[in-house]
């Protein structure tokens, strides 16, 4: 393992790990909300605050996670009080954000898009030591936010109105779900890109729900595909020179066909499991009884 | 009879600019089953919603255990039965985490003790769910669905449980097993408001029937009986107490 010697390598593989396993477990409530593709939406406005680093002359990661979550709180408020237009709201905002991060680029001394390309596919060589720092801090708040407030978070991802007759703060919970989703998109910005970073919060949990029954082992699985893919992919693209962000997207749909085809017999071989422990009460062919009773009776 | 556990006072409400309560008054006492009756679009789902405060009311007053329902924080006495014909979201889970979310309201910061891990399988235990306990929700039949969403609001032991349509999608069997855990539920004092289309297997468990028309109180007072063709399931039940000269709805078969 010689590419261990060099540090920039060291720098590029804990980034990866942290990403493999932040973006699956935020990512697993956005797919429960049915929300796959916020993280999508996160990433355009993070390019204004890209561009916005860049102009002046501060840190792009930080002032990205800044942009993004106040994006990602807008959104969260247009879901509350828009909800008539809310989807032409947020493509103004997806869009907006977009051509904010290309306008501040190209208005900073000597910028051009050629910057934001390493920002919208990812750079694993160039991460820094200060982006090592600010994606570790990163890291640890949303793993703190999505394993401490599980049971709370699934409450609210799962029924909403349900979670809110428990007694349950939901806004302040949906507005933390949003943050946290927002500062992930900034930790995988240097890895996969800002284009690419749903792909990750959202295929590695869609290929573990082909394997899983409940919502706990679909968080463990996602989150061992997501760490495998990143590791994967970053050292593929450190013997192949393939870019990284492109080949972990790559690895983690073709994880998901795997996983896929090996789930359709795992299927089959639970539902006859599940015949054969029922064998009285569940026939599977149908039985017709030899006298009427009460079900039979047809309301006229 | 027992202290007021719902009050609402001359509560209205719009959805839009379409008036849905038009002044309701509804009092359910400690230990009482009131079922709410009445044909879509009649308000029973917008009354028993705005009760736990998931419609803005625009007039009247509504109290819940005594405390206006703006500034009621004690929300564990409350188990909710919403509207749903699936349990199950975007992701896989058990019944068991599925329950266990009604249980939150007992934690303090969402950190589950051995007394609710007890909880949640007894709620399990009272649906006759328990053996399913660790089986995906996907796996499930409309009723057995509708078991564990009762499961989950059991789960908190609540005081009141409010339910909004519970027997909708539901096969036969499960009806029964839902007629009975709501039996056992009310012989240890539970008080109850369900939204109902029609009495059915629950019948003999309602005190009162309160019946909404345009949303409006039609009737309160004892359930109206169903006799001969009318007690056939499947019936659209007209009440004899509508209003005058106005047509019965008429949507059976041959009626």
């Amino acid at each position: 393992m010689d590419l261990l010697n060099y540090a920039f390598m060291q720098r590029a593989l804990l980034a990866a790990v942290l990403v493999g396993i932040t973006a699956p477990a935020v990512g697993i409530y956005l797919v429960q909300r049915r929300q796959a593709l916020m993280g999508d939406g996160i990433g355009h406005v993070a390019m204004t605050g890209v561009g916005l680093g860049f102009l002046l002359s501060t840190s792009p990661v930080w002032m990205a996670t800044l942009v993004s979550v106040l994006g990602a709180v807008l959104m969260e408020l247009i879901r509350w009080y828009g909800r008539t237009r809310g989807d032409i709201a947020l493509a103004m905002l997806f869009y907006g954000g977009m051509a904010g991060g290309v306008m501040f680029i190209n208005l900073a001394p000597g910028g051009s898009n050629a910057n934001l390309t390493s920002y919208l596919f990812g750079s694993l060589s160039t991460v820094s030591q200060s982006d090592v720092v600010a994606i570790c801090l990163l890291a640890a708040f949303v793993v703190l936010v999505t394993l401490g407030l599980r049971r709370q978070l699934f409450a609210v991802s799962q029924d909403e109105e349900f979670a809110r007759v428990t007694g349950l703060p939901v806004r302040a919970l949906n507005l933390l779900t949003a943050v946290t989703a927002a500062v992930t998109v900034t930790v995988a910005m240097r890895v996969v890109g800002l284009l690419l970073v749903s792909a990750l919060m959202v295929v590695p949990v869609a290929a573990a729900q082909q394997l899983s029954r409940s919502f706990a082992a679909t968080f463990a699985i996602a989150v061992a595909i997501g760490v495998s893919v990143t590791i994967g992919g970053t050292i593929t693209s450190y013997y192949q020179d393939v870019p990284p962000g492109a080949t972990i997207v790559l690895l983690t749909i073709a994880a998901f066909i795997v996983l896929t085809a090996l789930a359709t017999p795992l299927a089959r071989r639970r539902a006859r499991a599940l015949a054969a422990s029922r064998p009285a009460g569940d026939p599977a062919e149908c039985v017709i009884p030899a006298s009427r009773g009460a079900g039979d009776e047809v309301g006229v | 009879m027992g202290e007021p556990v719902i009050s609402m006072r001359q509560v209205t409400a719009e959805l839009g600019s379409r008036p849905v309560l038009r002044g309701i008054d509804l009092t359910v006492h400690r230990g009482e089953v009131v079922a709410l009756l009445g044909a879509n679009g009649s308000g029973k789902s917008t009354a028993v919603r705005s009760v736990i405060g998931q419609v803005p009311v625009s007039g009247g007053t509504i109290e819940l255990f005594g405390t206006p329902r703006r500034s009621f924080r004690d929300w564990a006495r409350v188990g909710y039965v919403p509207q749903r014909t699936t349990a199950a979201g975007g992701v896989p889970a058990t019944v068991t985490e599925i329950v266990s979310a009604g249980r939150l309201s007992r934690t303090r910061f969402g950190v589950f003790r051995r007394a609710d891990h007890a909880a949640v399988r007894r709620a399990l235990d009272l649906v006759g769910m328990a053996d399913r306990a660790k089986d995906s929700v996907n796996a499930l039949s409309g009723g057995q669905h509708q078991r564990v969403l009762i499961a989950r609001a059991l789960a908190a032991e609540p005081e009141l449980l409010i339910m909004d349509e519970p027997m909708a999608g539901v096969d036969l069997a499960s009806q029964e097993v839902l007629a009975a855990t709501l039996r056992e539920q009310v012989a240890q004092g539970a008080t109850v408001l369900l939204v109902l289309h029609e009495l059915g297997p629950l019948e003999p468990l309602i005190d009162r029937a309160v019946v909404l028309r345009d949303g409006c109180v039609l009737h309160d007072g004892p359930p109206p009986k169903a006799v001969g063709q009318h007690a056939l399931p499947g019936h659209d039940h007209v009440h004899p107490h509508d209003a005058t000269g106005a047509d019965p709805i008429r949507t059976g078969l041959l009626s």
